[in-house]
């Protein structure tokens, strides 16, 4: 059987590798890229623990299903204020998008 | 070493490589090509975690749905097919740093608390009719899975009305 600590590990650099490309990349829809490997990650814990330590009980499961459904929401209204944003601005490189900067 | 971990190794090369490359490649159209292969390796690891209903979920909703959208919103938010220049930000390397450290730290937490190898029962063969069940159940999950649902519905108006085109205005 696989040891515990190797989902978590696995699962901490995938929410690492997410991490960077949320703060490094300029472009939005590349951003919310890096979001969504942070939520996977999230998603291998919850079910990890759930598998290890309480597999007869639900509440790991039902965590899981509400993080997919967020995930779900979340992708759909930013996508749709990316596309927003570019018919104003002709642009979603989030360098440019400085409207709130001051 | 068994052939359970054999499969988890390679998917987890796979899988982080596969991740690295989303977040590292200039160009987007492949950045959702390798998520949606990142995204198959998790698929992968919910299987290997007898998960299997949340192996079939992952490919429907995240590649079926989530990497697709990605795909149409870059393809909707470009003036030319080519992106041109530098993909990163010019302090990159603050967020290699804080991602490395982040890394570091949560592996050396997780070395220094003790778990276990086995999981401490089998998944019963009833699970995910248990779990159908808890989320309708007043005393289980039900407020959860209803607020769950306003969300998604809120999220399909809301994303409707955002790009919405006016062309009166």
């Amino acid at each position: 059987m696989i040891p515990l600590n190797w989902y978590l590990i696995v699962a901490a650099a995938l929410f690492s590798i997410g991490l960077y490309g949320v703060l490094s990349r300029k472009n939005a829809v590349a951003i919310l890229m890096g979001v969504e490997l942070m939520l996977n990650a999230v998603n291998i814990n919850l079910l990890t623990f759930w598998r290890y330590r309480a597999p007869t009980t639900t509440a790991g499961m039902a965590f899981s299903v509400i993080v997919f459904a967020v995930a779900a929401a979340e992708v759909s209204v930013g996508l749709a204020l990316f596309i927003a944003v570019y018919r104003r601005f002709k642009t979603i490189v989030t360098d440019e998008i400085d409207l709130m900067k001051w | 070493m068994t052939a359970m971990q054999i499969i988890f190794l390679i998917t987890a090369v796979v899988t982080l490589f596969a991740a690295f490359r989303t977040v590292t490649t200039p160009n987007l159209i492949h950045a959702a090509l390798w998520l949606i292969l990142a995204l198959a390796g998790v698929a992968v690891f919910y299987a290997l975690l007898n998960a299997n209903f949340f192996a079939v979920i992952q490919v429907v909703v995240y590649i079926g749905a989530i990497a697709i959208l990605m795909v149409f919103a870059i393809m909707l938010t470009r003036r030319e097919m080519r992106d041109r220049g530098k993909q990163t930000s010019g302090r990159w390397w603050w967020a290699a740093i804080l991602g490395a450290v982040f890394f570091a730290g949560v592996t050396w937490m997780i070395e220094a608390v003790a778990l276990p190898s086995q999981p401490t029962a089998a998944v019963p063969a009833s699970s995910i009719a248990d779990l159908g069940k808890a989320l309708v159940n007043p005393n289980g999950y039900v407020i959860p899975f209803e607020v769950a649902s306003v969300l998604l519905l809120a999220a399909l108006i809301g994303a409707v009305f955002v790009a919405w085109t006016r062309h009166n205005s």
